[in-house]
């Protein structure tokens, strides 16, 4: 569906800051695919995100979507069929705004018209998927998104996001600001709602257990480079040890220094 | 005389619904206001004396407006120019477009001039009291506008480009372009600043390029003492109004300084320095009460 080519990007080339912060990726994410992503601080996991969402484009190689070359197509067009989550809570909605009026502009994807589309049926309707999140939000349609917490925030972008049927949906840390309570409840509507509405998604996270708990492709990246891959059976073997024994196969490097590296908890 | 206070602040209250859309609304200082304000003085002034229908006219001014706010916008989109300087160039362009619509003067009387204030007067006279009727017209002008622009933020539309001011991700997450947003805030906004201008030129009875100098700041004096007379809210509604609530009381104030400053040795020359005092005050004002609010919400996180 989304496939990578010869990818790769160089910040600040011909500089003394260069930084090759991506090295030759090919990247086939198939429809359905559940990828978690892991790897060390400063691997170029967001880096690759910010490719395929289009925040940047690649120095060399393309990107596309079904065939259809998306190298050059700006974020915001790109939106229309991924979606993402980032890692602070904020980015998601507008903090000045009421919970009501958040999920209309979130709602529907493209532009949008002088038209007033707010009203009693819609109200209803938020109200019935906000059930789903289980935190009250249904009973605050009104109040300022502001007086929300960061778990309250994330999980409601989570809904919004899949209530526009993205074709990929990109998960960047979304739980690792959020309190351990908090982030355990946003991982499991996360799950819950792949599952429930067939979602195509790829996840970062620096946790070694969930990446091998979630999903049905694993990605281990380092230096720019994916070093490692594990799907279906051989993911579900996985275990963080064996993890841990690949990257230092692969890698060479130290047993402690990996620890670190790939952190685990 | 009496109504004279409260009827400039109702005429710059379209400016401050500007300046309060830039500032507040789209997070864009922007300072093309000091050039498209004396654009709609100077685009009314021209039309009257062509002989142009006075509303016709208004209707010109706002298109002038809006066009100016654009440019600030596709300079700032296209060329990558930080968001002050996209304004400062537009007015300074705006300078030399000005003195060009006025017929290459700096200044354009307008008192022998049927404009719409004189038909306004000449309709309403008997109806209501002469000295006051300047001050309803501008009170539903305002008060119409005001409406319309609540409206319109209520649109889903408005609502996005609100947002945008909070949080430009948010936008671009839901498949728009903030580029656009941003030209048709900027766009609006400077309208209304133009629509002001084209009012002011007539109650003042001439057009001026040096109109607009520092209205910006008079705008955002008067958006700051709106946002302090009203607890903050997230209604649109209650937004505008503080704007236009905050622009009656700054023009008032203004209009007292002018007319009995001299009771304390002020000359009029003094206003922008009073000005610039009255913002800095506000600040720290609005400082140390986020402050203080700050400080309540780590007691009560330690509890
Ligand atoms: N906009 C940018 N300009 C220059 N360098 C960048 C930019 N974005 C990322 N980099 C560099 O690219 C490299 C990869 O960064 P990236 O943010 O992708 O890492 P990451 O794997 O997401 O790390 P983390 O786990 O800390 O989030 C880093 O060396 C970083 O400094
Ligand atoms: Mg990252």
């Amino acid at each position: 569906m989304i496939e990578l080519k010869n990818v790769s990007m160089i910040f600040n080339q011909g500089t003394v800051n260069e930084n090759q912060a991506i090295s030759t990726i090919n990247l086939n994410v198939r429809e359905g695919d559940f990828i978690t992503v892991i790897g060390s601080n400063g691997a170029g996991k967001s880096t690759l995100f910010n490719l395929i969402a289009g925040t940047i484009t690649p120095t060399v190689g393309s990107i596309h979507l079904n065939d259809r070359n998306i190298t050059r197509d700006p974020e915001y067009k790109r939106a229309r069929y991924i979606g993402r989550i980032f890692q602070n809570p904020l980015l998601g909605t507008a903090s000045n705004m009421s919970l009501e009026d958040n999920m209309m502009i979130t709602y529907k994807k493209g532009f949008k018209w002088l038209k007033r589309s707010l009203n009693h049926s819609m109200r209803e309707f938020f109200k019935s998927e906000l059930v789903q999140l289980r935190m009250g939000l249904e009973d605050r349609m009104k109040e300022n998104l502001a007086l929300f917490s960061g778990g309250q925030r994330q999980a409601l972008t989570l809904l919004m996001m899949v209530l526009s049927r993205p074709d990929l949906i990109l998960l960047d840390e979304h739980t690792a600001a959020l309190d351990p309570k908090n982030a355990e409840i946003v991982l499991e509507l996360t799950n819950k709602f792949i599952a429930e509405y067939k979602l195509t998604a790829m996840m970062i996270t620096h946790n070694m257990s969930h990446a091998i708990e979630y999903g049905n492709r694993l990605l281990m990246m380092d230096k720019g480079e994916i070093i490692f891959e594990a799907a279906g059976e051989e993911k579900k073997a996985l275990t963080v040890e064996k993890l841990i024994d690949k990257f230092h196969q692969i890698r060479h490097k130290s047993f402690e220094s990996d620890r670190t590296l790939l952190s685990e908890e | 005389m009496i109504e004279g206070i409260f009827v400039e602040g109702l005429i710059y209250g379209i400016m401050v619904l500007g300046v309060f859309i830039s500032f507040r609304v789209l997070d864009f200082p922007d300072l093309t206001v000091d050039g498209s304000f004396p654009l709609g003085a100077a685009l009314m002034a021209q039309c009257l004396l062509m002989g142009v229908n006075g509303w016709l006219a208004l209707l010109v001014a706002f298109a002038g407006g809006v066009a100016a706010g654009v440019i600030t916008s596709l300079i700032h989109n296209h060329l990558k120019v930080p968001n002050l300087l996209a304004g400062i160039l537009t007015m300074t362009m705006l300078y030399s477009i000005n003195i060009r619509i006025l017929g290459n003067r700096a200044n354009v009387p307008l008192l022998n001039q049927e404009t719409i204030l004189t038909q306004v007067t000449g309709r309403l006279t008997g109806i209501i009291p002469d000295d006051y009727i300047l001050l309803v017209f501008f009170a539903v002008v305002t008060i119409v506008i005001k409406i319309l622009l609540d409206l319109f933020f209520r649109t889903d539309l408005g609502m996005t480009i609100g947002a945008m001011g909070n949080n430009e991700q948010m936008v671009i997450s839901q498949g728009v372009n903030p580029k656009t947003l941003k030209s048709i805030g900027l766009g609006i906004s400077n309208g209304l600043v133009a629509l002001s201008g084209a009012f002011a030129a007539q109650y003042l009875g001439f057009a001026d390029v040096g109109l607009g100098q520092g209205i910006i700041i008079s705008g955002l004096a008067s958006v700051m003492i709106g946002e302090f007379l009203i607890l903050k809210s997230n209604r649109i509604g209650v937004l505008t109004l503080c704007a236009v609530l905050g622009s009656i009381c700054f023009y008032a104030v203004m209009y007292v300084g002018r007319y009995y400053g001299y009771v304390i040795n002020m000359t009029p020359n003094d206003l922008n320095l009073i000005k610039g005092i009255l913002i800095i005050v506000l600040l720290v004002m609005t400082q140390s009460k986020k402050l203080k609010k700050a400080a309540v919400r780590a007691v009560v996180k330690h509890d």
